[in-house]
């Protein structure tokens, strides 16, 4: 256990506001100061060090509906990625204590050394109904000095850029390519485009014998090729898929080297086929999503974190410029799109997280399927 | 695919009577399954004892049997109704226990009946615990996690005592396999502590086997709850926490919802076993249960056991979530598919995800030690509490404080005030801490504020450094309210966060409560109410399941039709049980069909109350003044509320009813002025002598002085008992004045604000307890029910009979009686009433103006809803409109049943065989005064004794036909006994008796064999004692009346010996009366079973 104590009371006063002028008040958690971004509502009871770390929350400032927040701390294992990316975290009790075997420091410790700024003690379901009636929408956290009238604020937040039209992909990606190795025999090779990925998914991959090289979101369809893969994988990340450039995707249907999307990257490969992308009302974000894959009829628990989502028809089959294309699985809570399978090349992807990291282990067996693909 | 077409009726198997570690949650969820089922189309047929329950209303299912759930009676049921399918995993150990015995002994294949919901091997594998050790082994060789406690399995003394080197030396875990609650198991330090708990678990199992186990104490212990479909998805509705760590049984531990201290990746490990698990078992449709032990200092994990079934957990996981476990699982054992069966309380999503909480659940359990006095009070690895309260908050701090003070128990919440001395010695107080007790998180908080750390708290207890953390935050809090100058908005807000209540802040700040709530209202800091929803608001919820926080916004939708409140009855205690939440459900189904929306505020998990579908608005709030108040308030903000029904939840809405009405609530039906008369000794006495009554010759005394110039009047002995109790808490007889004297010394209840009641105890009185409606202008006698056992044993422990056996011409003597009380008095709706008959006279020993415990007996017995007639009554119906409407039969009433209905025995069932003593004996099973049944069941047949032989087998196995007869009574009884034993003869039975008894029955020409007293030991030539012989099996049928103090220890052996072998033990020679007559009917020719649809339609035909 690390006690990082009990923060007095009264502590230093905090405001939520949205940009369609609703605001909340509370008391400062982590960095004093202020913050915009998206505001987004994650449902996820566990894991909120993952989603911290998670580079798809670029530019998002995440409301947790359970809330109690920080109880197990911040360990050096559960990382996703180097560093918190949310750009503003809501929370109705913050923890003052992290009680975990393997906790080294306490949630508000990281949250404050990294800057982060966020508010505790919000009506945080209130909040979470306001995002789900009139969907995702900008915000801004102001504590200590930087609260100022109500109207100044509400004028800060509408001037900041919305996530619609952003491409944030460069932001998150790494600077350098590098390699992850395959655990045991290497049976594979993969070129992963970094959009923004999670430490889980080259992991996962590397398990199943599977050399990544992961490479910036930069990456040209020619550094992509003369790595000579087994297949490509597309990540992963924050931002409106409208902006990304689709020619490493492209490069890699047309040789039909087998492709994996996830999340973003499955985005990508809709859009390389022709589909439309468009952003939901207020996204699918939690670790409890039933989806179901088509095929099979089966249903998998999942995790999500995507605000857009693919365009194409539920039934039947489609023909795009890389052949016949289904829909594979769809979420059936609301009947989104949730993945794609290309019939007469070795292309799918999906919507959600099989990487989980995190959520339930339910849809891991896809990296398998991604391996078999490559094994042709 | 949806449901299967091959099924077109199914017979369910209700879990029986109310006993510790099964009780209400299996009618909740076999109601659940029941209803589902019939909306499906098929037919139902259900078969349940117990009558106290909604799901033997005759509504529920289209064949109820009110019959034993034991294997023979099953059979007969299944020879009748030829059911397709059999559900088992409805009625807990009781339900899987009878259906495996049903399918060994071939019946279920003889005619055609396919188990659903979970298999027979599926059931072996989850219950017997070394083939589950297999399936964890298997489980960690496919997925790399989970392990079993090391053990060993033992049949025998000497396997056990040859197994502790195996399994690495003492302390040791041992637990029988097939017993439910975790009875008989517990932990042993050294051999003696091994040889006498493995002695009793031996007995206790079904199969003789017992396991003996590696101790985990002081782990973190949690609960997933999974459910399976036949597509093999499956789907974890709700995780547990226990704040109480290992060796704390979940059942007595104060849990929690969702887990709070698992990092996602530590959750989804116990995630993948649990999936694992329940495949490898082979649970095909439906919901489980996995008990997991993990280490806070590696994170291993031991899987400890699973139940292949709904259990107390599953019923708190679906109040706790939204997710209805009972109801899908019913769905998916015929054939449904998880995605295919909608989310009631979304109406949109699919029940194939896992629910997610933006709240804090905490259930606390609730005991009854101070019934069993001599009762081991450490909380072991045996189930001992008898009831729970849930409490929903926003945030553990709040959930905790609401869930304490849900409990009703006068020391439950945390006390910051120091009126009784300080806190006490941090030292003494830490050790004490160390000890699992009811009182453990009292003892904690006191040790944290007589100045303990947080890590010789973690030290001495194991409780999660986390929920350590959140009491000291309590603490905290506290402190502040204590040291404020005033109390402002800001620090009172917190305080109300934190689920701190007014009458607890009065305490810290020297105020009344009622002060603390008028600044609170001043500052207008009122609660809000939130939706339980199971998915923290994604998506609309469409019922309004609320519970209370101190946040910005409510989500109380307005109405316009009028509303009704019913306070329900609170968490399941020795006296107020079930019973009581089945007539808060009737009201509430009741007054939902006379055009009023209906609103239950109750705090029980187990109960049909609070499962959302039962009232149009569901409250998951305490049963305080404060709590209640709130819930007036915003529905009095929603809409017109019509009133606030006090009547049907017992004493705890009933002692709500006069504070309501000070704060301005309309309380409909009784007035709280009425209730007065009824409850305050003094003024029921002017009703009695207004009426022209008689009352026992009584007295109240305030001293020993006072009590004794009583006693000296009327004459020893007496029966004495602090006054406003419910359960004849306190009640004793005493036959002397020294006995006296220790009795008002030793009883803390009393003062001069709360005298003793001293009243003369009429002996060989026949008790008679009567149910009756009362509209202001005509009595309606619900029924009359005779006692078995004579007066001086409480109604509620007592066996009885309706109609009446022998007071056919008291009826009308009885029915101005009651008419009169409850004329005077001013009763709207329900009034029960204690008569004793001794000779000639009638005696009124009370009168509750309130639903009873007996009401659902008496409706099911005469097949007339008494409770929706009450609810009615309150709310201005007349009787003759209910009769007109149809709700009350056209004419006559429960005292005027036609001659050829059917004869109803209740008999109670004690908790006996759970409570030892901390050197390990048994406590004594004698009854008294005061109450200690924890249920009961019902027998229903044609003649008394057939009706008395089912109540038998229901509630403690079935009579015994031949064999050997055990035969030791009090001088009072030898008279009777000669008869009585004849008649025993004349079955064939072999007599055996102590000498005084066998002298009596020789003279009499009744052969029968002396055996030695267990004061006496063994003989000269090693003839056992009658003890002995118990415990080896050679005696089927104990008769033991209490006599004198040199005879109470041989009895008290006998009885313990008969609870351990669990030989029936008859203690009143009514009793045995009773019982032969029973014999008398399972030997005379076949018992026949019939259900109370067909029992009714006869009555009715009748009437
Ligand atoms: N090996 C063990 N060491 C310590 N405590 C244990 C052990 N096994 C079980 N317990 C405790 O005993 C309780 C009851 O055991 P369990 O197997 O769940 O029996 P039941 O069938 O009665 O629920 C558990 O809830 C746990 O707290
Ligand atoms: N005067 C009496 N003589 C004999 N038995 C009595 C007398 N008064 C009460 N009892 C017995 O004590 C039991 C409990 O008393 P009662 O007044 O009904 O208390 P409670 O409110 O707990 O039901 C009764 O059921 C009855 O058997
Ligand atoms: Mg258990
Ligand atoms: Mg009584």
């Amino acid at each position: 256990m690390t006690a990082t104590g009990a923060a007095p009371r009264p502590r230093v006063p905090a405001v939520l506001v949205l940009e369609d002028g609703r605001t909340f008040r509370g008391f400062a958690f982590g960095a004093v100061g202020e913050t915009f971004g998206e505001a987004v509502f994650s449902t996820g009871m566990t894991g909120y060090q993952e989603t911290l770390t998670d580079p798809s929350y670029h530019r998002q400032v995440v409301v947790m509906t359970a809330p109690h927040v920080g109880n197990t701390g911040m360990n050096d294992e559960d990382q996703e990625s180097g560093r918190i990316w949310v750009s503003g975290y809501v929370v109705r009790d913050p923890s003052r204590v992290a009680s975990s075997w393997r906790a080294r420091r306490g949630l508000e410790e990281d949250l404050t050394a990294q800057g982060v700024v966020g508010i505790g003690g919000v009506d945080t379901r209130a909040l979470t109904r306001h995002l789900r009636e009139r969907g995702a929408m900008r915000v801004g956290i102001f504590s200590g000095t930087a609260i100022a009238g109500d109207a100044a604020m509400l004028a800060r937040v509408r001037a900041t850029p919305g996530m619609a039209g952003a491409d944030l992909a460069n932001e998150v990606s790494c600077a350098r390519p590098y390699v992850v190795p395959a655990v045991g025999r290497r049976r594979f090779t993969v070129a992963a485009l970094d959009l923004g990925m999670k430490s889980m998914t080259p992991r996962r991959m590397a398990e199943r014998g599977i050399e990544v090289h992961v490479l910036p979101a930069t990456a040209t369809a020619e550094q992509v090729e003369a790595l000579e893969p087994d297949g490509v994988f597309l990540s992963n990340g924050p931002g409106d898929p409208d902006t990304a450039d689709l020619s490493v995707v492209r490069a890699a249907l047309d040789r039909g080297t087998p492709v994996f999307g996830i999340c973003f990257g499955h985005e990508l490969l809709g859009r390389a086929l022709g589909f439309r992308t468009y952003k939901l009302k207020y996204g699918h974000r939690g670790i409890n999503q039933p989806v179901q894959d088509r095929a099979t009829g089966k249903v998998e628990i999942t995790a999500h974190n995507h605000g857009f989502a693919v365009d194409a028809p539920l039934d039947g089959t489609a023909v795009t410029p890389y052949g016949r294309a289904e829909v594979s699985h769809v979420c059936l809570n609301d009947d989104v799109v949730e993945g794609l399978v290309l019939l007469d090349r070795p292309a799918f992807s999906v919507q959600y997280h099989p990487e989980a990291a995190a959520g339930p282990h339910d849809a891991r067996h896809l990296f398998d399927r991604f391996a078999a693909l490559m094994e042709g | 695919m949806p449901k299967r077409a091959d099924i077109r009726s199914v017979l369910v198997i209700g879990s029986g009577p109310i006993v510790i570690g099964q009780a209400a949650e299996f009618d909740y969820s076999g109601t659940q399954a029941c209803r589902v089922l019939r909306a499906e189309g098929l037919r139902v047929i259900l078969v349940n004892p117990n009558p106290a329950t909604i799901m033997t209303d005759p509504e529920i299912a289209d064949a109820t049997y009110i019959e034993p759930a034991t294997p023979e009676f099953v059979e007969k049921i299944i020879a009748r109704e030829r059911p397709d399918a059999l559900l088992p995993t409805m009625g807990g150990q009781t339900g899987l226990n009878t259906a495996i015995a049903l399918h060994e002994t071939g019946v279920l294949k003889a005619y055609g009946v396919e188990l659903i919901g979970a298999d027979a091997d599926a059931i072996r594998k989850g219950e017997n615990r070394e083939r589950f050790k297999a399936v964890v082994e298997a489980v960690r060789e496919k997925i790399g996690h989970g392990e079993s406690a090391r053990s060993v399995i033992c049949h025998s003394m000497d396997e056990v005592l040859a197994g502790v080197g195996r399994i690495g030396g003492y302390p040791v875990v041992v637990r029988p396999s097939f017993t439910m609650g975790g009875a008989g198991s517990g932990f042993a330090h050294d051999e003696a502590e091994l040889r006498r708990i493995a002695e009793v678990a031996l007995t206790l199992s079904p199969t003789s086997e017992v396991l003996l186990e590696e101790s985990i104490m002081g782990w973190k212990e949690y609960e997933l709850e999974l459910m399976r479909d036949k597509n093999d998805n499956v789907v974890v509705v709700c995780s547990i926490e226990n704040l109480d760590p290992m060796s704390v049984h979940t059942g007595d531990s104060i849990t929690v919802a969702p887990a709070m201290t698992l990092t996602d990746r530590e959750y989804q490990i116990l995630r993948d076993i649990g999936i694992a698990v329940i495949r490898e078992v082979g649970v095909d449709t439906g919901g489980c249960n996995i008990q997991f032990g993990v280490d806070p200092a590696t994170g291993r994990v031991i899987v400890i056991e699973m139940n292949p079934r709904v259990s107390r957990s599953s019923a708190l996981a679906s109040k706790a979530t939204g997710f209805p476990i009972a109801k899908i699982a019913a769905r998916l054992a015929i054939g449904y598919t998880l995605d295919e069966i909608p989310n009631d309380i979304t109406g949109e999503t699919p029940a194939s995800f896992e629910p997610t909480l933006d709240y804090v659940v905490v259930k606390a359990p609730r005991f009854a030690f101070e019934k069993f006095p001599d009762a081991d009070r450490t909380l072991t690895t045996t189930m001992k509490s008898v009831g729970e309260a849930m409490a929903i908050g926003r945030n553990f701090p709040q959930a905790l404080n609401k869930a304490l003070r849900s409990l009703e128990k006068r020391d439950a919440p945390f006390a910051f005030d120091d009126a009784g001395g300080g806190p006490g010695d941090r030292d003494r107080l830490l050790e004490a801490a160390r000890r699992p007790a009811e009182d453990r998180i009292a003892v904690v908080m006191r040790a944290i504020r007589a100045g303990a750390g947080r890590e010789e708290l973690f030290e001495a207890t194991k409780i999660d450094p986390w929920f350590i953390d959140q009491l000291f935050l309590i603490k905290e809090i506290a402190d502040e309210l204590a040291d404020a100058a005033e109390l402002g908005p800001e620090l009172l807000a917190h305080a109300k966060r934190h689920g701190i209540s007014d009458a607890q802040i009065a305490a810290i700040r020297s105020v009344s409560e009622d002060d603390v709530r008028r600044t609170r209202h001043e500052l207008g800091i009122r609660p809000v109410y939130k939706t339980v929803d199971t998915c923290a608001a994604e998506f609309a919820a469409r019922t309004p399941y609320f519970y209370s926080s101190y946040d910005d916004e409510s989500e109380v939708a307005p109405r316009t039709r009028p509303a009704v409140i019913i306070l329900g009855s609170g968490p399941n205690r020795i006296g107020q049980g079930v019973e009581f939440d089945y007539s808060c459900v009737h009201a509430s189904f009741a007054l939902h069909d006379a055009g009023y929306e209906t609103v239950m505020v109750n705090c029980n998990p187990e109960t049909v109350s609070t499962d959302y579908d039962t009232s149009d608005r569901l409250y998951f709030e305490p049963l305080t003044l404060e709590d209640v108040l709130e819930v007036v308030h915003a529905e009095q903000q929603a809409g017109p509320v019509a009133g606030v029904v006090v009547q049907l939840g017992g004493q705890t809405p009933l002692g709500l009813a006069q504070a309501l009405k000070d704060n301005g609530v309309p309380v409909v039906g009784t007035s709280p002025e009425a209730i007065h008369l009824a409850e305050d000794r003094g003024a029921f006495g002017g009703v009695l002598a207004r009426t022209g009554l008689t009352a026992t010759e009584h007295g109240t005394a305030t001293s020993f002085t006072e009590a004794k110039a009583v006693a000296d009047e009327v004459g020893y002995p007496v029966l004495v008992r602090p006054s406003y109790v419910l359960g004849g808490r306190g009640m004793e007889i005493v036959y002397d004045e020294e006995r006296l004297s220790a009795y008002i010394a030793e009883s803390t209840e009393i003062g001069p604000e709360r005298p003793v009641l001293v009243d003369r105890f009429l002996d060989d009185a026949i008790e008679i307890d009567v149910d009756a409606l009362y509209d202001g202008a005509e009595i309606y006698l619900g029924g009359v029910m005779e006692h078995i056992e004579e007066a001086g044993i409480h109604s509620g422990d007592s066996a009885c009979v309706l109609p009446p056996l022998t007071l056919g011409g008291e009826t009308g003597r009885l029915r101005a009686s009651a008419e009169a009380i409850a004329r005077d008095i001013g009763v709207r709706g329900l009034i029960n009433i204690q008569f004793a008959l001794a000779g000639d006279v009638l005696y009124v020993l009370e009168a509750n103006p309130r639903a009873s415990r007996t009401v659902p007996f008496v409706s099911k017995a005469t097949a007339v809803p008494l409770a929706k007639a009450a609810a009615r009554i309150s709310l201005g119906a007349t009787i003759a409109q209910l009769r007109s409407e149809g709700l009350l039969p056209p004419r006559g009433d429960g005292g005027t049943l036609p001659p050829d209905a059917p004869i109803s025995v209740k008999e109670a069932v004690l908790p006996w065989s759970r409570f030892r003593d901390p050197s390990g004996r048994w406590t004594d099973t004698l009854l008294g005064p005061e109450m200690r049944s924890t249920g009961e069941v019902m027998g229903i047949d044609s003649i008394f004794g057939t009706a008395f032989a089912k109540s038998q087998a229901a509630a403690y196995g079935a009579l015994p036909t031949k064999g050997r007869v055990f035969l030791s009574v009090a001088n009072r009884d030898k008279r009777t006994v000669v008869f009585l034993a004849r008649a025993l003869a004349d079955h064939g039975f072999s007599l055996l008796a102590t000498a005084g008894t066998a002298e009596v029955l020789r003279r009499h020409g009744i052969e029968a064999t002396v055996v030695r007293k267990h004061s006496e030991g063994p003989g000269p030539d090693g003839e056992p004692t009658v003890v002995r012989l118990i415990h080896e099996g050679r005696i089927d049928l104990i008769v033991n009346t209490p006599y004198g103090a040199d005879g109470r220890v041989d009895g008290y052996e006998i009885r313990t010996a008969a609870v351990a072998r669990g030989v029936p033990c008859l203690t009143t020679v009514q009793a045995l009366a009773a019982a032969i007559q029973g014999i008398d009917a399972l030997t005379g020719g076949e018992v026949e079973v019939r259900s109370l649809q067909e029992h009714s339609r006869r009555l009715t035909a009748a009437r």
